[in-house]
């Protein structure tokens, strides 16, 4: 008696596996979602956002133009960072920062080279920064000193002065010592285009099963629920599996970002991811019969998060202690760690295990309230 | 048969037991009964009809039988399981298919077969004679890679017949398989469901809200607002009626004045107009009354007449206050100046693309008259309805409404044409008073105007009763005649109506004819598209559309003699319908398609 059942059972998953490939094959927009998606999403940031600040448009002002502050203006305008505009006043500066021409005005009172040449006094500089912006103020702020410091320090040497550092700093960056925003940006977003793919599909998928009526049909056959489930689980986790491929090959070929952990880590723990963003979509599909309700929750209940409180682009550490505890459920919020580390730290055991084990206690949950909450009837 | 349907014994004297089942859906106050106290008994081995008009109960107790839904209370055996304690043990024996199947429209007919020979865990050995069988019976053979997306609406139907079929079950469960499907297909479905009982032993309950479709049946279960009014052998409801059914012809003048007079009088139960004359339903023990110039012959009763005896004895007072009806006294008087026609189309044409949905079409319609648009779902009706409505663009062709020409002032034909939609484009969460204020003024009315009309409107139609209640809750019936009040604020010259009458019960759908033809009488154009054939008779004239081409056209009369022949001297309109259709120029033109 166990073997024929067995055998149905296999015969039906086959069937519901074949039948979701086929649909997936005849359907451009699953296709769509899996491989377009993420081409775009990965130019979009690979290419067109960056964290990093350059081509600063600053507004350099001295009040008693001279050689000491041609100096000084021609350090700024020798560095990457800036793009010098020379103002007449400080009226007009001002006036380029208002119409945002500019986003920073560095400006020198007529005392400046008097008090530069003097041993006893300061020589002032007035920094104004833009900042609307609070981010990219800072990071003007910390370019501008930067830039001064090191014209400062030429200035002695060539001068022949004894340059007087009691402490001197000794900076050396780890993992990503260019520090490249897009090494950064890169394998984060994998981890979003993961959920995307993961949680969109399925959420889509069985709403559409409802709204077509296929479901009525398919319930009053000998098939199970945990085959229903299965039958769908399977192929979109093949197709999810490609599209993290994809992403995988674009990010390391495309992008030049360096992959220091191995492959196998990597396969294994964003299988385990996938499992969770089905999952979360096989809840919201279980719940939610039409497809427009689907792909707006799936949107709101998985995208956002993951694009916003999975430290991806904000740090967790700075957000509000509630929020911080909100983000555990995120499940990219794990994966995000762990994609960075094996990017461009490694297999980073103590990392990787206890991140892993996350998504894995997430899977389950949410696999399992899709398993309680889905009935083989049309209460 | 290679398969035979099962292994176990047949000795059922039941294939369907239920006892007092209920099953009512939200909570109070908007709870509504769906079924309730519903005991019922079919046998093995035949086909049982469950008929009933929409929102009966028929889906939510096939649901019940299959398992898909949990009753309230009472029993419910299904082949000598329970359906509540084991679900998957009678789903694994039972065969159901729902009102809308889901056919997977991406997948080709074979492997929406495999799919469910996989589901249903038919052996592969046997699969080849099965598939061969079924595709047989369904004329389906030749479109096995074809994908069931594109196949016509009798085409799925069938496919979804033979999907469910694939396993032999010992229990066909089909929820109202010949709705919007055209009269040939209704008819094949209907052959393949007499094939099954005969060759297979299977049990088939079918619920139909097409009252001709229960003679048909070897038993038949009534179902009427989730109640059972009666169940037997069609023969047992009618034959109480014998000698009490005429046919009532008058040599001059319409037919339906004719039906208004007979309706009026005391001894008629019942008048509707069928084929020449008008099918009266007697009082029992009652003589056909003496009227002048009336020619009476006894007919045969049909299931019909039993319902609507028993609608009858159930709401009498609803009954007498249709038929006082006063019309509006603004409608239009019949001597008005007339233009030769109100509606004329010339060589009307609509592409989609490479596909041509209507297809160089000529009609004219007169003041006054009521004038239906027939054809099967995809026939171009809809297209054509629209295209007139100012809704939807011509291709090419000429088309004037009220004397104005669509393709220039469609804004201006627009106010003088009322619409009323299939779906009836009410607002759900507005009350009966709101909606028809809503319409009021988009109409543009004045203050007093939309005042007089309302009050017109809820006195005319009987709303006044659900004047504030929304009308999301109103019964079908109450609805249609709502959005038909709203099509009707502004007193429009013409009224467009697109299957108006599709699911409403009997009692309502006379009703309805008899406020049409009022409105006829006052000079209103009436324009109807309706599958329902029977319903063509009520029609002055009448064009049958098929692949987006006109076939016949003409008066009723006129039309079913295009397609009489020796052996069918006096065809019904269906037959008619089914003859025209499957004519070789009509086989040209599908071929074309």
């Amino acid at each position: 008696m166990q073997k024929p059942e067995r055998g149905g059972q296999r015969m039906r998953l086959f069937g519901l596996i074949r039948k979701e490939s086929l649909q997936i094959l005849r359907d451009p927009s699953s296709l769509a979602i899996a491989f377009l998606m993420p081409v775009i999403l990965l130019f979009l940031f690979g290419y067109g956002v960056s964290l990093d600040a350059k081509l600063i448009p600053v507004a350099l002002v001295a009040d008693a133009p001279d050689a000491q502050s041609a100096a000084l203006f021609s350090a700024f305008g020798h560095s990457p960072y800036f793009v010098t505009h020379p103002a007449a006043n400080l009226a007009m500066a001002e006036d380029w920062l208002l119409t945002r021409k500019v986003d920073a005005i560095v400006h020198l009172p007529s005392d400046f080279s008097a008090k530069l040449l003097s041993t006893t006094d300061q020589a002032p500089v007035q920094l104004i920064v833009n900042g609307v912006n609070a981010n990219q103020a800072r990071l003007i702020q910390g370019y501008i000193s930067s830039a001064w410091q090191g014209w400062l320090q030429q200035r002695s040497q060539s001068l022949g002065q004894e340059v007087h550092q009691p402490v001197e700093m000794a900076a050396r960056v780890w993992f990503n010592p260019e520090l490249r925003s897009r090494d950064y940006l890169v394998p984060g977003l994998i981890a979003v285009i993961m959920t995307l793919i993961g949680a969109l599909l399925t959420a889509l998928v069985m709403a559409r099963e409802w709204e077509r009526g296929t479901l009525e049909a398919l319930m009053v056959t000998p098939v199970r629920i945990n085959e229903l489930l299965l039958g769908k689980l399977i192929p979109y986790f093949v197709l999810g599996m490609g599209g993290m491929a994809l992403s995988v090959a674009m990010a390391l070929w495309l992008f030049d970002v360096p992959l220091r952990g191995s492959v196998w880590t990597l396969f294994l723990t964003s299988s385990v991811f996938l499992l969770a963003a089905l999952g979360m979509g096989l809840l919201i599909s279980v719940t939610a019969r039409n497809q427009f309700v689907a792909s707006l929750v799936a949107i709101i209940t998985t995208f956002l998060p993951a694009f916003m409180l999975s430290g991806f682009i904000f740090d967790i550490g700075s957000m509000p202690d509630w929020l911080q505890v909100l983000t555990h459920v995120v499940a990219a919020r794990y994966f995000v760690v762990i994609l960075h580390t094996l990017f461009l730290a490694g297999d980073v055991g103590s990392v990787i295990w206890p991140n892993t084990l996350a998504m894995l206690a997430l899977a389950l949950v949410f696999l399992g309230a899709s398993r309680r909450r889905i009935r083989k009837n049309l209460e | 048969m290679s398969t035979p349907p099962d292994t176990e014994p047949h000795e059922l004297a039941f294939a369907i037991v239920a006892q007092g089942l209920c099953k009512s859906f939200g909570k109070p106050p908007k709870r509504t009964d769906a079924v309730s106290d519903v005991s019922l008994q079919v046998k093995p081995g035949q086909v049982t009809g469950l008929i009933g008009a929409d929102a009966a109960g028929k889906t939510t107790l096939m649901r019940l039988i299959a398992g898909l839904l949990t009753p309230d209370s009472g029993s419910l055996s299904v082949l000598g399981m329970d359906v509540l304690s084991d679900p998957l043990a009678v789903q694994s024996r039972v065969g159901y298919m729902p009102q809308h199947f889901g056919l997977y429209e991406d997948l080709s007919v074979q492997e929406n077969l495999d799919l469910y020979a996989d589901l249903q865990g038919l052996p592969r050995p046997e699969r080849p004679a099965r598939y061969a069988q079924l595709l047989a019976m369904t004329k389906l053979g030749d479109f096995t890679d074809r994908l069931a997306g594109r196949l016509s609406g009798g085409m799925k139907q069938k496919l979804g017949l033979a999907c469910t079929l694939v396993r032999p079950p010992r229990l066909l469960l089909l929820d109202e398989p010949t709705v919007g499907v055209d009269p040939v297909s209704r008819r094949e479905l209907w052959a393949i469901v007499f094939q099954l009982v005969a060759d297979e032993g299977m049990s088939v309950l079918l619920s139909t809200a097409y009252l001709d479709e229960a003679e048909r049946c070897a038993q038949v279960i009534l179902l009427h607002e989730g109640r059972v009014l009666g169940q037997g052998t069609p023969a047992s409801f009618t034959e109480q009626l014998q000698g009490r059914v005429f046919g009532a012809r008058r040599e001059h003048g319409r037919r339906r004045n004719l039906q208004a007079e007979l309706s009026a009088t005391p001894a008629v139960l019942d008048a509707v107009i069928d084929g020449d004359q008008v099918r009266v339903l007697l009082q029992a023990d009652t003589a056909p009354p003496g009227l002048p110039e009336v020619i009476w012959t006894a007919m045969q009763p049909r299931f019909e007449d039993a319902f609507v005896l028993r609608l009858q004895s159930l709401a009498p007072a609803s009954q007498a206050s249709v038929q006082t009806v006063q019309l509006s006294p603004a409608a239009p008087a019949q001597d008005d100046v007339r233009p030769a026609s109100i509606i004329e189309v010339r060589e009307l044409t609509r592409r989609f693309g490479a596909f041509t949905a209507v297809d160089a079409i000529s009609f004219q319609v007169e003041r006054g008259e009521i004038f239906g648009l027939l054809g099967a779902n995809g026939a171009g009706k809809s297209t054509t309805f629209r295209m007139l409505c100012g809704l939807l663009p011509a291709s090419s062709g000429q088309l004037s409404v009220a004397g104005v020409d669509l393709r220039r002032a469609a804004a201006r034909a627009r106010a003088r044409i009322g619409y009323m939609s299939q779906k009836f484009a009410l607002y759900e969460v507005l009350s009966v008073a709101q909606n028809l204020k809503f319409f009021a003024r988009t109409y543009g009315l004045s203050r007093e105007r939309q005042r007089t009309r309302i009050a017109w409107a809820l006195d005319e139609f009987d709303l006044a009763a659900y004047r504030d209640s929304n009308c999301g809750l109103l019964p079908l019936g109450f609805k249609q005649r709502l959005a038909m009040a709203c099509a009707l604020m502004h007193e429009p010259d013409i009224l467009f109506l697109d299957e108006p009458t599709s699911g409403v019960d009997p009692i309502e759908r006379r009703a309805f004819w008899r406020r049409i033809n009022q409105l006829a009488d006052h000079g209103v154009t009436i324009m109807i598209t309706t599958h329902f054939l029977d319903e063509a008779e009520y029609c002055d004239r009448l064009v049958i559309m098929s692949q987006g081409a006109i076939l016949a056209e003409g008066s009723p009369k006129a039309v079913r003699a295009q397609s009489s022949s020796a052996d069918k001297p006096n065809p019904t309109m269906e037959e008619a319908f089914i003859e025209l259709i499957s004519r070789p120029a009509a086989e040209a033109a599908h071929a074309k398609a």
